[in-house]
């Protein structure tokens, strides 16, 4: 537990640099933040707003850098990010809190799915050492090298444009005519089979590495005496190809956290070709209208988000190493 | 004697295949007694762990079996265990031969507890046994080894050295198997407990009966220990006689240069002799004899015909076999090899 | 050397040089300026105009020939930059430990967890318009968040070197530290630092293309793949039958990255003994008999044909090494 306490400490840490970057950022690019906003709405922003802008970034109102920090703080723990410019007059939260839901059940389903089959499939080609199933690997390694959004642009294409078997020709992320968000099956059912594709996509690119690495850890573990025990104890071959995969796999999940950077990365592009409206959209869009306090809330967002899913990594590894929990 | 329980006849093991193939193991014949301990000694590299792992099936990559066979007198009747496919081998593992590896920090699964590694060979081959029957007997098992109940909750890296070979004891008597094949299982070990493990081990063998392959490089060892030893050399069995008749009148080159090898803690001091020269390269072994570079009796015979493991050929009633051509018709082997029958203080060389 | 004589790094080394081959000669074998009017809007491909034309009647050909460059550069400056990040941070927090280890492993551990691409991405949102077509500055920018994977790689493997008793050496005899790192550690590192140099190039290539897809950085100037990939997308070019236009580029990427990931996986094996085919390859199998490739636990029996028998006692071998 002492593991996870450090760990953590290092999340509080990171989210911290995180926001001061964040923070700091707009004021080091050459410029005033609120002008260049202000210039790219076409002067169209009443007073009020352009009042509530320099709160916000402190420009103008002659505090120091410091003093604006703080505040900026303030407002991030009252769970203000801001007003969106170009969706005035909502604020950044409202904006994102729509967004992220799709976002979320997207990229952690596929993600997961991913890993699931990654690694399953990676410790039989590393079981099997020499037999076909080696020609996976520079297949899968082919479609990792593949862009996600070239790889998503070919199945819409091809899936759903023309062949009509998914319904993602519409570019939204369920049918908004016919359909409203709620717990009912006709939106349900919608909003899954638009979902589909993109998770396809994010599997596709992303599976590879961790077929990859799977095997790799597996035939280094067969090497190991255990294994060999295993095997002349007369255990059942599933049962042994177990023992040795539990070993295996837990290098695959401390890895998580830099498999996790990728698979947000992908899923960003992903969404920005099927226009599916979850949080990659959403940035894509605020970067095109110089949208900042939506990029930054989007991006504090993205990297929160991150944290927790590491933190999730980190205790499951926890779990499944007792090595781990030796008080150090 | 006692029957056999497990005939090895003319194996041969290679490393690799084909004209590349390095001959690990040549042309090894021997024979287990039920209930009794067999030492195998020999140096690094002489093929004795190869020899046992072939025999268990249990060689990894790129080890191949090229000849021979090994016949286990199991439940079933005499079975050559070559010519048993994956199914079979599995089915009498662990339950009629099981194997103690050489480091138990490596041999234990690291990720589960110790209670799990004992009870999963229950599962496997037991399959009437309940939940708490596979635990009551995983920790009377402990107990025979002298561990306490509780740590069949531990993890391997929360006991210390001692504890995990004895583990690997215990675990590997879980179905009270024929045949134990132990590799340099204390090797590892600081003396004293070594000590321990070796005593623990002789009342487990009164209790419960099983036959023992024990292979180690410390032939000194093997006195106590062993009802007969093998010694084998660049991947041959150069003498296989009863351990006290070995020790006091051995019939072989390498085995005396072994014995003189180990200085005694009692009696004069005497002048080591050792054995001049290293062990060969099995890629490029000499002609003939193996150990003819090194032996201090080699005639010019020795590196045109390479010897074979036979009886000795002037006490051929004996119950001892030695490859070596002095001690075949036609030759006179030196007096150093053709002792018989002197007690222990005459020589002077016990531990 | 041996890394060549493994077939996955020769046909990542081909396919390599084929890109660089494009990168250096592209622009000067293309027909037309990128964005350049010289046709009809999308014209299929015919000998005129090898790969057609875009919606604004550009010649595809040439777009595709003059995207090779900047890819190549950014994807390798940001590699060196962030391979010597990763060397110098790494290597200092293995040998030096303590509270410089601590900091530089936090420091790479946050880079780490940060979220790249968006990151990237807001940092390009803020910069000044005449910026974003630097090169340089793309690839300095990208390797900010391509250094932290290999320089974690690299400080534990300098942990363990150090450990070495060559080190201990070393300082016994009185060699100063920046003395020892670089004459007793680096030199053993260099595979590591190969297959992390090799990994970071890939990452930093996807990374760009994606940047540009994106519109984060300018997108006509630099000219590149991902150029292509932008226009083509937002242009709609695979429902209005210019599917060569973002097939093309699409493509070479991924050929590209495929290249990159197959020289990496060579010098894994060369890095991991036990990662290559050992003794028993599938060919010697079968010519023994036997059906595919032993499993652990069970030593396959092959008998030696009667002839080899034959000669019993004859331990006259001399054979060469067998992996």
């Amino acid at each position: 537990m002492y593991v996870l306490a450090r760990r953590l400490v290092f999340y509080a840490v990171t989210a911290y640099v995180a926001i001061t970057v964040n923070f700091f950022l707009p004021h080091m690019m050459p410029g005033d933040p609120v002008e260049t906003m202000i210039a790219s709405t076409g002067g169209q922003l009443d007073s009020r707003s352009v009042e509530a802008l320099k709160a916000q970034f402190g420009v103008g109102t002659g505090q120091s850098l410091w003093s604006q920090y703080w505040h900026y703080w303030g407002q991030l723990f009252q769970g203000d990010l801001g007003i969106s410019i170009s969706k005035y007059p909502s604020t950044v939260a409202q904006t994102i809190g729509s967004a992220l839901w799709w976002t979320v059940i997207l990229v952690g389903t596929a993600t997961v799915l991913s890993f699931i089959f990654g690694t399953l499939i990676g410790a039989l080609v590393g079981w099997r050492r020499g037999s076909v199933l080696d020609s996976v690997l520079p297949v899968a390694t082919f479609f990792q090298a593949i862009p996600y959004f070239f790889l998503a642009t070919v199945l819409l294409y091809l899936f759903a444009e023309k062949s009509h078997i998914f319904p993602n020709a519409d570019f939204k992320s369920y049918d908004t005519n016919n359909y409203v968000i709620g717990w009912n099956p006709g939106f349900l059912g919608s909003a899954i089979s638009h979902a589909l594709l993109p998770a396809l996509t994010i599997v596709i690119a992303s599976i590879a590495g961790w077929i990859v690495g799977m095997r790799n850890m597996m035939v280094t573990t067969m090497d190991e005496d255990y294994v060999l025990v295993a095997q002349a104890k007369g255990l059942p071959k599933g049962r042994v190809i177990y023992y040795a995969a539990r070993n295996a796999v837990l290098p695959s999940i401390s890895s998580f956290a830099n498999a996790l950077s990728f698979v947000v990365a992908g899923s960003l592009l992903t969404e920005l070709v099927f226009s599916y409206q979850g949080i990659g959209s959403l940035l894509l869009s605020a970067v095109q209208s110089e949208d900042y306090p939506l990029i930054q809330g989007i991006f504090l967002i993205i990297t929160f988000a991150v944290l927790a899913a590491n933190l999730f990594a980190d205790t499951v590894y926890v779990l499944l190493d007792p090595r781990t929990r030796q008080e150090a | 004697m006692n029957a056999p329980v497990l005939e090895i006849s003319d194996l041969s093991v290679d490393y690799g295949f084909g004209p590349d193939a390095v001959h690990a193991v040549a042309d090894a014949t021997l024979t287990l007694r039920s209930g009794e301990v067999l030492g195998l000694a020999g140096e690094s590299g002489s093929g004795k762990s190869t020899l046992a792992y072939a025999v268990t099936r249990l060689l990894r990559e790129p080890g191949v079996i090229t000849g021979g066979s090994a016949v286990f007198h199991g439940d079933d009747g005499p079975r050559d265990l070559f010519e048993m496919d994956g199914e079979e081998i599995r089915a009498l593992r662990w339950s009629q031969i099981s194997v103690v590896f050489q480091s138990a920090m490596n041999s234990l699964n690291p990720v589960f507890t110790v209670g799990n590694q004992l009870t999963d060979v229950l599962r496997a081959h037991r399959r009437g046994m309940s939940r708490s029957e596979r635990r009551a007997r995983a920790a009377e098992l402990l107990d025979m080894v002298g561990i306490t109940e509780d740590r069949l909750r531990s993890f391997p890296h929360e006991l210390s050295g001692g504890m995990r070979q004895r583990v690997m004891i215990a675990m590997a008597l879980a179905l009270e198997p024929r045949v134990l094949v132990m590799d340099e299982p204390t090797t590892a070990l600081d003396v004293v407990t070594q000590r321990e493990i070796l005593q623990e081990l002789g009342g487990l063998r009164e209790r419960l009966g099983f036959a023992v392959l024990f292979i180690t490089h410390d032939l000194s060892l093997l006195v106590e220990l062993a009802d007969s030893i093998a010694v084998m050399y660049a991947g041959r069995i150069v003498e296989h006689a009863p351990a006290e008749a070995l020790f006091r009148t051995p019939r072989h080159p390498y085995t005396e240069g072994l014995l003189n090898s180990f200085p005694a803690l009692h009696g004069e001091r005497v002048v080591m002799t050792g054995i001049p020269g290293s062990p060969p390269d099995l890629r490029g072994l000499p002609a003939g004899c193996s150990f003819n570079p090194r032996c201090a009796h080699a005639v010019d015979a020795c590196k045109e015909t390479a010897p074979r493991l036979l009886p000795i050929s002037w006490e051929p009633a004996e119950p001892r076999r030695a490859a070596c051509l002095l001690q075949t018709d036609g030759f006179q082997a030196p007096a150093s090899l053709t002792r018989t029958g002197l007690r222990a203080e005459e020589i002077g060389s016990t531990r | 050397m041996r890394i060549l004589r493994n077939r996955k790094t020769l046909v990542g080394l081909i396919l390599l040089a084929v890109f660089v081959f494009v990168g250096v000669f592209g622009p000067t074998l293309a027909p037309y300026p990128p964005l350049e009017l010289v046709g009809k809007p999308w014209e299929s491909p015919s000998s005129a105009h090898w790969f057609g034309t875009t919606q604004e009647g550009y010649d595809v050909w040439s777009q595709f020939l003059n995207g090779a460059r900047s890819i190549l550069i950014v994807s390798f400056l940001s590699g060196v930059i962030a391979t010597a990040l990763s060397v110098i941070i790494g290597v200092a927090a293995g040998y030096f430990g303590g509270l410089a280890d601590n900091f530089l492993s936090m420091l790479a551990n946050i880079f780490l967890v940060l979220p790249a691409l968006p990151f990237l991405i807001v940092i390009n949102s803020y910069l000044p318009a005449g910026n974003k077509a630097s090169t340089a500055l793309m690839a300095a920018i990208i390797s900010v968040t391509g250094w932290a994977w290999g320089a974690r790689v690299l400080r534990s493997q300098t942990l363990s070197l150090r450990k070495r008793d060559f080190v201990d050496a070393s300082g016994i005899i009185g060699e100063r530290a920046w003395r020892i790192i670089l004459f007793e550690i680096v030199p053993n590192l260099v595979p590591v630092i190969a297959a992390s140099f090799l990994f970071t190039t890939l990452y930093a290539m996807g990374t760009y293309v994606a940047l540009t897809f994106v519109g984060a950085v300018d997108v006509n100037s630099p000219w590149s793949w991902g150029s292509m990939l932008f226009w083509s997308q937002s242009d709609q070019a695979a429902e209005s039958g210019g599917w060569v236009w973002f097939a093309a580029p699409g493509i070479a990427v991924a050929l590209l990255g495929t290249a990159l990931a197959l020289l990496n996986f060579g010098i894994d094996e060369f890095i991991n003994p036990r990662l290559r085919a050992a003794g028993l390859t599938r060919k010697g199998l079968r010519q023994a008999g036997l059906g595919r490739r032993s499993t652990l636990g069970l030593t396959p029996v092959v008998r030696r044909t009667a002839a080899a028998a034959a000669a019993p006692a004859d331990p006259t071998v001399i054979v060469e090494e067998t992996v």
